[in-house]
Formats: structure tokens, C-alpha cells, sequence
């Protein structure tokens, strides 16, 4: 129970513990955690198993773009499963149990197939299930199939409400760092309409991740702050939790907020989740970056992440992934997570830099111009081993590695009109599209500037720049000092010569699928990712598209700009089918239509079928009658006999006036209306231009300018539909109204000869 | 999408309904004597621009109205909207 990898410090509440369960195993964690940074306190790395070749696997960032720790979250109905651990948030009675595997996570049985690597390689699907065909069917595809996914569902209907809502702003900003704060202040204190949304649940972005100064305030009390004060305006909504999807048409943003993910369930008369759009005059995407990994041999052990999610687990979390940590680098960047975990007494193994010209330190060893080219560790990290600069090789005993590939900005919105990323040489990394959706700005990291002061700075001139544009009046933001480092990167991919070494952790694609794939002639960007899945899975490849077409570039000869990039689409994370249907659900989303006389058949015994959501007498049984024939022919000889009676209030009913209805029903039927005496009616038959029968119904003439015409119950809304084009769009001159009248107008068909008997009795 | 409705203001298009190419107001007179192929065409014939497109939309959880929408099949920009029974009117149709 004890959290052995706790740090002093972190935005964690220590007064709150909250107990939680992880494979059935109790554990403590505070308010404050995720559910990744609690497992990692309590010394647990192991998390999941890979998707192709069940390898153990543990966080490799700290936020959304996680491909590894998937976990089954909360148990019965509620059950969700392929949840990212690093963003579930902890709170108390949780639990979750980890998937993908066969028998225990530790002993996964399907494991086996991490020995069948050589026959698992990209497309193997296409070159092994080929023969014999008749083999397909019954057995290649159930194996398939049974091994295909990662998590379960509960296959139990979801017991939550999701909603859908409808939002208007002058200003959408996207992502809450220091960009989106600065210019989410900027135009409130100008008075626009500003919508602040971030998917976390603490608004600061990476002001929460580093030990960066504001100021003389730390980057999360600047961020408390200024939340605090945009949280005073009232023209400024503040969304957390709440992650913008999609960039559509006309300045339209889809968002979804998580309202009570947090909890255990949703609070009484509280949807679990609502997907909002939101309508826009200006956005502004200050969505940061995410760190890229270097990839190297055997790179996906528990206890390998990113070091900026070191870092966040660190000064964030108060958490280290072990009691010694090395650094695997190739800009300034990753020094950066050595200093900070060395000032919370983690002791540092080394930081192993490629460049020969790395900063050394003198808390701890720095091995310039070194390269990590393996590692140990059978269930987690237990060392590295590292090429020497001078040649030879050096073991490494750590319990955690943070690799650090340079930064990758968040460009995904600008892609959701197909605008193509552009490269930025300067960060080795591709930058917003440049035909972006119209009226989508960006600024701070997502735009290059990954800087903190070049992010405040970005993000309030942005901001300024588009109220100044748009009427407003905006007066200069006083920024605080702040951290503005220029970047040191040497563009490091892989290690040479590697080849079990992990692109895209979720999808199990290595750089030696990347190798086979360009052997078999797949190098356009678009075959590559098709060919090995890379970039495919639920992930959309934020970790790993970089270090594909890197190893593509390299292997065709080409810049990376050549070899050019794919794009991305919404949703920005994977988002729950409950929450696009929203109260859609069962009746709400196909109601039953009632007749007028559908107690009265109910209580006749009466057998219903559902016609067009309708439901529908067919017949009504009587005592002794065993066989649905014998209560048809009885109800067919009573009216051919006497009279029978059918409630036909299913048919679609149109309302015709004006003084030129029958010319109009002379126009749209192939028979004509116009000699109709009133109070007569008349079968008519309707053709598509084609000639081909569309409809059929009654007229019935209730005055001279007046008609009342059915339809077939299934085309009730298609011929109102084509009576309202042939009114307006072909004789817009004609004195002519329509209404729909299916739902105001109950009909009975009465039948036999003594049909007018019965009416003459009763009318 | 947004359309802006010459009636209502701006509308969101999920009020619509797509009702196709605006050349179904042009529909032929039956009895031109070209007009069995001219039918064939308003019958079966689209272009399929990459550019503006004239269409109809229909306000079907509105007022009803049939709109004319110029719409850049390529950027979803919207070029102008009219009510289709004006545009009718402007192109000769009556009884």
C-alpha cells in the first residue's frame, strides 16, 4: 500500500488518499492523481500488453496521446474499455484492470507470439492467410478476429446520459498553456466572447510540467492565477475537461466535455459526457506539442517514456517511474527532466546525449555523443546499454528511462480541411498547415514557438491581432519574464543498425517494418502507414509518425519534407459512440407511433406490426382461434358479409388549398382532378419524371379551393417533400398552401355492404 | 455548415435537407418537340463541378423554404443564397 515512488512537492492533494484497485490489487493514490501517475507511485511500470506481440508495456507520456497504458476502466455497465490511464483521473473506489492478454498481465500466455516476430512482420495478413482459400472462413478469420482489439465491453446498455449542447463565441481558444492563457486574457479583459477550452482537467498546460519561473511565480501559480481572473470575467467560459474533436465547416468546432469521467458515477440529473458544438467568428489553436521518442533496440519496456512525461510526473504528480532514471537525449530539452529529477533527490544514472557537444553537468554524469542501443528488463526496465562515443559499451543499471526526440507541434486542426503540415527546419518538425480552416489561427508551441516567454508572447499577439481585426479594442498584455532558451536539436531518429526497435507502440510497428515495407516497394507516405498500420490505431500515430518517415526519408535517400507527411482527421482523441447519439437512444431516437385506436385494439386482443415506426392492428384474435388464418378469414367474411372496419391513420395526409389546388393535383398526379365534385374522392397515381410509379393515394375535394390527399404510409415525408419542390421551385406562381396534416388527422377505411348503414347510423 | 437563409439569418445545414443540383428548377416543357431528350437530361444528366455549384436545400426543419445555395464544391464556401421560388420567377416559370 505504500507509494514508494512518491516525491516531496506536486499539485497533488496530500490531505485526500483515495484507495483503487488495478488487476483486482488495492492501492492509494491523492486527489489530484491520474490514474498512470498513482500506479507509477505505487512503484506498479507493467500496465498492459502490446497489441501483436503482447510485449509488457507501461506509460510512455503523461496526457492524451498515449498509446500504451489502455486499461478497462470501472466494472458492470459502466465498463470502458482502451481508457488512457494517463488521463483517467483517480478518484476514490476505482477500478481498472488491464487487457489485451491471456491468463495474468505478468504471465500473459499469448506472449508466444513476441517468439513468432519474424512471421508477424507488416502485411503478414496478406501473405500468410492467402492459401488455402477455404482455410479463410473457418479458421484464419476467427483467430483473427478473437486476437484483433484490445479491450472488452460490457456488451450491457451504457446506464448514463449523454448530452448534446450548442455554444456561441467571438473567440474559441483551443488548449489553456501559456499561449491559451495569455490569449484567452488578452481578449477577455477586450471584452470579446471567449471560449477557453483545454482536455485537462488542471488548466496550464506544461506550466504544470516544469519548474519554469514566471516572474517570480512558478508556472502553475501563474496559471492558477490567471485562470482565477478569466474565471471572474463574465464574458470568458472556461471549459476544462473538455477536448475541441474537430475543426468543420464555417467556423463549427466539435468539443466534448467530460462532466463525470471524474467520478464515480454521474452526479443525480448530470449527463456523463456532452458533445458541444460550437460556433465561431475566430479560433485560435495554442494546443502545444507532444514529445517525440527516439527509437532504438527493444525501446518499449516499462520504464521507457518520454522525458518530458518524467518531468510531468515529477513537478506535477510528485511521482518518479523508479528510484534511478537515466536520460536518453538529442537536444537541451531532455537535461532539462535530469535536473529536475535530480533536485527531488531520484538519483540519475546519466544523461546519454548524441550530440559530442552536449551540456555536461556536475550533479551527474553526461555522456555526449553517446547512444542508448538496448535494454534488459523482462516485465520492466531494469538497464540500458550505451554505444560509447570512443567506441566500446557501457551497462547501465536504471529502472527508468526518459527519451527525448524534440517536440512536435499539435498541428492537427490545421488537417481538418486536408491542409498538409508544413516543415519547420529550425525544430525539425512539421508546423501548422498552412491552408487551414479559414479564420484558425495558431500560436505558442502548435505553431513552433516552444518557448514559454515565444508562447506567451505568441499567444497574446495572435489574440490581439485577430480582436483588432474584428472591431475590438485590445490594449497590450503585460507578459512576465519568463524562460525563452533558443533550441539546441540535432534531428536523431533511430540508432543505426536497430531494428526490434518500437515506431508505434499501439499498432506494434517497428523500424524493421518500415525497412520491409520500403524493400517491397510501399514508400509513399500513404502505402507506408496503410502497409505496416503505423499511425493507425486509436492514437492516430502522435508519438510515432515522425519516426516513420524519418526511417523512410533515410531509406529512400529523400529530406523528410520530400517523403512528405499524412494528415489527420477528427476526432482529435477517440471519443465514445454514446456521446454522438447523445438522448438519441431506443424511442428517443425511433419513437412508436400510435393510432387513435390503439387502446381500443390492445384491449381487443389485437396482434400489432411496426410499419414505418407505426404500430399497426393486423389482426384480432378470439377465443379458440389458434392459427392468425382463422381470425383473417372470420374478419374478411364479416366484411364481405356485413361491414368491416380498418384504421388506416398510418397513410400520409396532405392538406391542399387555395384556388388553384386542383390545377396543382393535376400537375403532380398522372390523372386528373379538376372535374372532382365536392365532397367526392379520387384515386390518384403519382410518377417520377422517369415515369416510374412514386406514390399512390386518395384525393378527397372538401370544397371547390380545398383537398385533402393521403400517401403510403412509408412515403408520407418524400411526397410532402416533392409537392412543397414542385410548389415553390417549378409553379411558384400558383395560389396554393400545403400542410401536413398525417399527424392531425385520424382515418378509417370502412368496408361491405353495409358499409353506408353503418355510417348513416352513426354520423 | 452554415447557411445563410434570405428570410431567417444564418441557419446550421443540419436543418436541411440536400435536395441536388438547382438545374431541377429548369424542368422542360412537355410539349417542346425536343422533349424526350430533353427530359433524359433534366431526368438523368449532373455536372459534377470542382468549383460552385448551384443546389438546392431544403429547409425541412424550418420554414420550409427551398433555397438555392452556391456552394464551392472544393472549400464549402458559400457564395450566395436565394429563395428558390424568386429564382423561379426570374427564369420564366409560372402555371
Amino acid at each position: 500500500m505504500s507509494q514508494i515512488n512518491r516525491l516531496p512537492g506536486g499539485q497533488i492533494d496530500r490531505s485526500q488518499s483515495l484507495d483503487f484497485t488495478f488487476d483486482g490489487k488495492a492501492y492509494q493514490g491523492h486527489a489530484g492523481d491520474t490514474l498512470a501517475s498513482a500506479l507509477l507511485a505505487n512503484g506498479v511500470r507493467l500496465m498492459g500488453r502490446s497489441f501483436k506481440y503482447h510485449r509488457p508495456r507501461g506509460v510512455l507520456t503523461a496526457g492524451s496521446e498515449e498509446p500504451n497504458a489502455l486499461v478497462e476502466l470501472r466494472d458492470g455497465a459502466r465498463k470502458e474499455p482502451n481508457t488512457r490511464a494517463t488521463t483517467a483521473e483517480l478518484f476514490g473506489g476505482l477500478s481498472a484492470n488491464s487487457q489485451n492478454k491471456i491468463g495474468s498481465l505478468r504471465f500473459d500466455l499469448m506472449a508466444i507470439n513476441d517468439r513468432f516476430a519474424n512471421f508477424l512482420t507488416a502485411g503478414f495478413y496478406y501473405k500468410t492467410f492467402m492459401w488455402p482459400a477455404a482455410f479463410w472462413e473457418k479458421l484464419y478469420e476467427p483467430i483473427i478476429r478473437k486476437a484483433a482489439g484490445l479491450g472488452s465491453i460490457s456488451l450491457q446498455e451504457d446506464p448514463d446520459a449523454y448530452d448534446r449542447g450548442f455554444l456561441h463565441c467571438d473567440l474559441l481558444i483551443i488548449g489553456a498553456g501559456p499561449a491559451g492563457l495569455a490569449a484567452a486574457l488578452t481578449a477577455g479583459r477586450a471584452g470579446a466572447q471567449v471560449i477557453l477550452a483545454d482536455e485537462d482537467f488542471t488548466l496550464g498546460g506544461r506550466l504544470n510540467s516544469e519548474r519554469l519561473t514566471l516572474g517570480d511565480q512558478s508556472g502553475a501559480d501563474w496559471a492558477a492565477q490567471t485562470v482565477a481572473e478569466l474565471a471572474s470575467l463574465p464574458n470568458v467560459r472556461i471549459m476544462a475537461r473538455t477536448t475541441v474533436l474537430g475543426a468543420f465547416d464555417h467556423g463549427i468546432f466539435g468539443a466534448l466535455e467530460r462532466v463525470s469521467d471524474h467520478l464515480p458515477q454521474p452526479a443525480p440529473g448530470k449527463p456523463r459526457q456532452v458533445l458541444w458544438r460550437i460556433y465561431t467568428k475566430g479560433s485560435l489553436l495554442c494546443a502545444g506539442a507532444t514529445e517525440r521518442p527516439i527509437a532504438f533496440e527493444n525501446n518499449d519496456r516499462p520504464g521507457i517514456m518520454l522525458a518530458g512525461a518524467m518531468r510531468s510526473y515529477a513537478n506535477r504528480w510528485a511521482v518518479t517511474p523508479a528510484q534511478r532514471v537515466a536520460v536518453f537525449t538529442n537536444n537541451d530539452d531532455g537535461h532539462r527532466t535530469a535536473a529536475d529529477l535530480h533536485a527531488k533527490g531520484v538519483a540519475i544514472a546519466a544523461v546519454i546525449d548524441v550530440r559530442p557537444d552536449a551540456p555536461l553537468s556536475g550533479d551527474y554524469e553526461v555522456i555526449a555523443g553517446g547512444q542508448v542501443i538496448n535494454s534488459r528488463g523482462r516485465l520492466g526496465l531494469k538497464s540500458i546499454e550505451v554505444a560509447l562515443p570512443g567506441g566500446g559499451k557501457r551497462q547501465l543499471s536504471c529502472g527508468a528511462l526518459g527519451v527525448a526526440g524534440g517536440w512536435n507541434p499539435n498541428v492537427h486542426l490545421t488537417s481538418h480541411h486536408r491542409g498538409r503540415p508544413e516543415w519547420l527546419p529550425q525544430i525539425a518538425a512539421f508546423g501548422p498547415a498552412a491552408e487551414g480552416p479559414k479564420a484558425l489561427r495558431v500560436a505558442g508551441a502548435a505553431k513552433g514557438d516552444l518557448s514559454t516567454a515565444g508562447a506567451l508572447r505568441g499567444g497574446a499577439d495572435e489574440a490581439a491581432s485577430w480582436l483588432r481585426e474584428n472591431g475590438f479594442r485590445a490594449s497590450r498584455l503585460e507578459l512576465p519574464e519568463a524562460e525563452d532558451a533558443p533550441i539546441s536539436i540535432t534531428p536523431f531518429w533511430a540508432v543505426k543498425g536497430c531494428n526490434r526497435a518500437w515506431l508505434d507502440q499501439q499498432n506494434d510497428v517497428t523500424v524493421k517494418d518500415v525497412k520491409l515495407a520500403h524493400q517491397e516497394n510501399f514508400v509513399s507516405v500513404e502505402h507506408l502507414k496503410r502497409y505496416t498500420t503505423l499511425g493507425m490505431a486509436t492514437d492516430q500515430g502522435k508519438t510515432s509518425n515522425m519516426g516513420g518517415l524519418a526511417i523512410m526519408a533515410e531509406l529512400t535517400g529523400k529530406a523528410i519534407p520530400e517523403v512528405g507527411t499524412t494528415i489527420f482527421r477528427p476526432p482529435y482523441t477517440p471519443t465514445a459512440i454514446g456521446a454522438f447519439a447523445g438522448r438519441d437512444r431506443g424511442t428517443h431516437f425511433r419513437p412508436t407511433r400510435k393510432t387513435p385506436s390503439h387502446a381500443w385494439a390492445e384491449e381487443q386482443g389485437a396482434v400489432f406490426v411496426e410499419v414505418g415506426m407505426w404500430l399497426r392492428a393486423q389482426w384480432f384474435p378470439k377465443d379458440g382461434e389458434t392459427h392468425w388464418r382463422q381470425s383473417v378469414d372470420r374478419e374478411v367474411l364479416a366484411t364481405r358479409k356485413s361491414v368491416g372496419i380498418c384504421d388506416v391513420t398510418t397513410l400520409g395526409k396532405i392538406d391542399v388549398q387555395g384556388t388553384d389546388a386542383a390545377t396543382f393535383l393535376n400537375k403532380v398526379y398522372c390523372n386528373g382532378f379538376a372535374k372532382l365534385a365536392v365532397g367526392k374522392t379520387r384515386y390518384g397515381l403519382m410518377l417520377r419524371e422517369d415515369g416510374i410509379a412514386m406514390d399512390d393515394g386518395t384525393a378527397a375535394r372538401l370544397a371547390e379551393d380545398h383537398f385533402v390527399v393521403t400517401t403510403t404510409t412509408a412515403n408520407a415525408v418524400s411526397v410532402f417533400r416533392h409537392m412543397e419542390f414542385a410548389r415553390q421551385c417549378l409553379w411558384p406562381d400558383l395560389d396554393l398552401q400545403l400542410i401536413s396534416t398525417t399527424e392531425a388527422w385520424a382515418q378509417y377505411a370502412v368496408a361491405g355492404p353495409n358499409a353506408r348503414r353503418l355510417l348513416q347510423k352513426d354520423c | 455548415m452554415i447557411i445563410n437563409h434570405p428570410l431567417l439569418g444564418p441557419r446550421d445545414s443540419a436543418e436541411f435537407t440536400y435536395m441536388g443540383d438547382a438545374k431541377l428548377i429548369d424542368r422542360p416543357d412537355w410539349q417542346d418537340p425536343e422533349a424526350l431528350a430533353k427530359f433524359i437530361d433534366y431526368g438523368y444528366m449532373r455536372d459534377n463541378p470542382a468549383g460552385a455549384h448551384r443546389e438546392l436545400w431544403y429547409h425541412e426543419q424550418g420554414d420550409r423554404s427551398f433555397l438555392v445555395v452556391t456552394r464551392d464544391t472544393t472549400t464549402h464556401e458559400i457564395s450566395a443564397v436565394e429563395l428558390a421560388r424568386d429564382v423561379a420567377c426570374s427564369r420564366g416559370r409560372s402555371r
